[in-house]
């Protein structure tokens, strides 16, 4: 079985958010980049398919900050067996549209019959490469998955709904899986065994086409203002609780 | 085939189910303790797979003395020592998947003491790399792991914000990289101390004495890692390599006549373990640093501190490094201060837990311990009437007021000699 797992790097959400100059984007030069949660999961789950059923597992990006190396030796280490990134003139911030183009052009020469990538990335939370992928490979899509068994050229998809409910799928493969989370928490990549495959692993480039567009331009990103301050209320519980009743009163909340 | 068994012949025995002779029932199985002991029985292979691993010799040494066993600090508060290891290895547990793996502080108390010199300090590195190798790491020391190899501290805080604590100790603290020209002192600060709360009091007191002192030093600020020390002897090598890597190339970068170091695990890696990765530098922890400047220092001592004061030796200070004096110099020159010893101090002192690990695996360390170490030790501060629990490594201070808190002991209070100092140095 082919495994293909796409992923992207993103900013590091504990550092500082700057906005640029334009206040259009982040400031991405200033940021620290690293991989997407939700893609440290397809990893996970892309290697446990491989291990229950057998097959390779090859994991791809675009590499946008020049340091895509680093996430892929990490994958490497974790049990992807190939390593492959899409390179040319594809800044940080590179948007959804472009890269999902880039990717299903990259993997559709590496006839998958399973893709699986983080069903959302926190820089954008847009939730369409996935989707974008399997529109251009004509593949089905199924997302917010927590689950994925193969058996004989077909893969019960186990996904999450709101409100606690799950769903099961079967479906024929290949198909796209944006994943939430591995069935197993992401297993340890010792810092030994990555420094040791960064010397040894070969990394497959792929030259990429042109940028897609992203369909839509941002015209504001800014910083959330606060617009008032919280009232501390001290006290015991009754005293707080009338002070509760009263304010809901007041403004004007019960009927009648 | 362990050594040597192969050359003793199991008895041959016939176990009749009715036996009388003499008057005397010596059938059925309660004779057993009349043969040889039931090693046969086990599986002796688990024992050699930690001797046969490059620095896991010396457990095959035991001879079962329980001399460790005694001072081991988790058996105070469990059931573990290096004897028991040894004998639970010998009859079948496998110490790669074992929770005994995890449970170790390398506090060194028992190669103290131990006549055949089984050493910890190598063994539990050598088994627990094997196990990381695997991916079987306790979930929380597997964060600790990843937010040190991605941020450089084990806390996940972000590198840019390193020195963000010296903007509050209301002195200059120079960052080294800015002063263009060869320091005295490079003062590494460390992890906790640039990012716990608690550790930056004590960085920030410090600074305010470094400075009264007229102390020409400089710090690494974002350039500075962690050190690693307490990753490696948690079992990842390969991490405490790049650290060492990164931390020898931005020293290499500056000229400075010595290394001043806050903590002792940092102090440990930088004179024990850097050298073998080519550093060539003099380092000290800030305790003998401050002795040394003692005759200047104690004139600014003005302020009385009047509370009953114990001090709590660190592992990596006292036992690893034999520095057991300078801390109680220190404290005794802080005028009011009355120093009472616990019983378990010095070479005996009883370890915090967080060494070797142990201040990422408190998830898995409290079940499977009747109390925390740092609680045990808490409650030997408090029954010795201290009022003050004075530490110097940056690893004690949170692990102690959270165990005064849970042990009910929250009048104890816990302070950093450097606090302490800045504080009789206030008018």
């Amino acid at each position: 079985m082919n495994i293909v797992v796409p992923i992207k790097q993103i900013p590091n959400l504990t550092d500082e958010l700057e906005i640029n100059g334009e206040g259009t984007n982040l400031d991405h030069d200033a940021l620290q980049y690293v991989l997407n949660e939700f893609d440290e999961h397809a990893i996970e789950e892309a290697v446990l398919a491989k291990e229950a059923a057998g097959g390779t597992v090859t994991v791809i990006g675009v590499d946008t900050t020049g340091e895509l190396d680093g996430a892929l030796h990490a994958a490497l280490a974790k049990g992807a067996d190939k390593a492959a990134k899409i390179t040319g003139d594809f800044p940080r911030g590179t948007d959804s549209h472009t890269q999902a183009k880039l990717l299903a052009d990259a993997i559709k020469g590496l006839s998958p019959d399973l893709v699986l990538t983080g069903v959302q990335a926190a820089d954008d939370r847009d939730g369409q490469i996935g989707p974008m992928i399997a529109t251009h490979l004509g593949l089905p899509y199924v997302g917010v998955v927590t689950g994925v068994a193969v058996k004989d050229g077909k893969a019960m998809v186990h996904k999450e709904y709101a409100g606690g409910l799950m769903g099961e799928f079967e479906v024929s493969l290949p198909m796209v899986v944006g994943v939430q989370a591995a069935h197993q928490p992401p297993r340890y990549a010792p810092v030994s065994k990555v420094r040791q495959i960064a010397k040894t692993a070969k990394i497959d480039e792929i030259a990429g086409g042109e940028a897609a567009g992203a369909g839509s331009a941002v015209r504001r990103m800014f910083k959330p203002q606060s617009a008032g301050h919280a009232e501390m209320w001290e006290g015991g519980p009754e005293e707080v609780a009338e002070k509760i009743a009263a304010l809901i009163k007041e403004k004007g909340l019960l009927k009648g | 085939m362990a050594v040597g068994l192969d050359k003793v012949q199991p008895d041959k025995i016939t176990e009749d189910k009715h036996l009388v002779v003499q008057g005397m029932d010596i059938s059925g199985h309660w004779n057993r303790m009349f043969e040889q002991r039931v090693i046969w029985d086990y599986d002796v292979d688990n024992l050699e797979k930690v001797t046969n691993l490059p620095g896991g010799e010396s457990l095959g040494w035991c001879y079962g003395c329980a001399k460790c066993t005694a001072v081991c600090p988790i058996d105070i508060v469990g059931d573990y020592s290096p004897r028991k290891i040894h004998r639970k290895t010998q009859i079948g547990v496998d110490l790669f998947t074992s929770s005994d793996l995890w449970l170790c502080t390398t506090c060194m108390n028992c190669l103290r003491v131990c006549p055949k010199e089984v050493n910890m300090i190598q063994i539990m590195p050598a088994v627990r790399e094997q196990a990381v190798l695997t991916g079987a790491v306790p979930p929380e020391l597997q964060k600790a792991f990843e937010d040190t190899a991605k941020h450089g501290n084990p806390l996940g805080q972000p590198q840019r914000k390193r020195a963000d604590w010296a903007k509050a100790a209301g002195v200059p603290v120079p960052i080294i990289k800015d002063l263009k020209r060869p320091v005295d002192i490079l003062w590494y600060v460390g992890s906790y101390p640039s990012y716990h709360p608690r550790g930056m009091d004590a960085a920030r007191a410090a600074a305010r004495i470094f400075n009264a002192l007229g102390i020409d030093f400089g710090i690494l600020g974002i350039e500075e890692k962690d050190d690693g020390d307490s990753q490696r002897l948690a079992g990842e090598k390969g991490l405490f390599e790049m650290l060492a890597e990164q931390n020898i190339a931005t020293f290499g970068k500056y000229e400075f006549n010595r290394m001043v170091v806050t903590g002792p695990h940092e102090f440990n890696a930088f004179k024990n373990e850097y050298p073998k990765y080519g550093a060539d530098f003099k380092v000290a922890h800030y305790t003998r640093f401050l002795v040394e400047h003692l005759d200047r220092l104690k004139p600014m001592l003005k302020k009385p501190i009047n509370l009953k004061v114990t001090f709590h030796d660190p592992c990596y200070l006292g036992r690893h490094n034999g520095e057991y004096d300078a801390p109680r110099e220190l404290l005794r020159a802080i005028p009011g201060i009355e120093l009472v010893e616990m019983g378990r101090c010095r070479e005996n002192g009883y370890c915090c837990g967080g060494g070797g690990g142990g201040m990422w695996l408190d998830s898995f360390t409290k079940e499977h311990t009747t109390m925390r170490l740092s609680e045990r030790r808490v409650r030997e501060a408090a029954e010795y009437g201290a009022e003050v629990l004075a530490v110097c490594c940056p690893f004690e201070v949170s692990r102690f007021e959270d165990a005064a808190k849970s042990t009910g002991n929250d009048k104890l209070m816990v302070r950093d000699i450097l606090e302490l100092l800045d504080e009789s140095m206030k008018e």
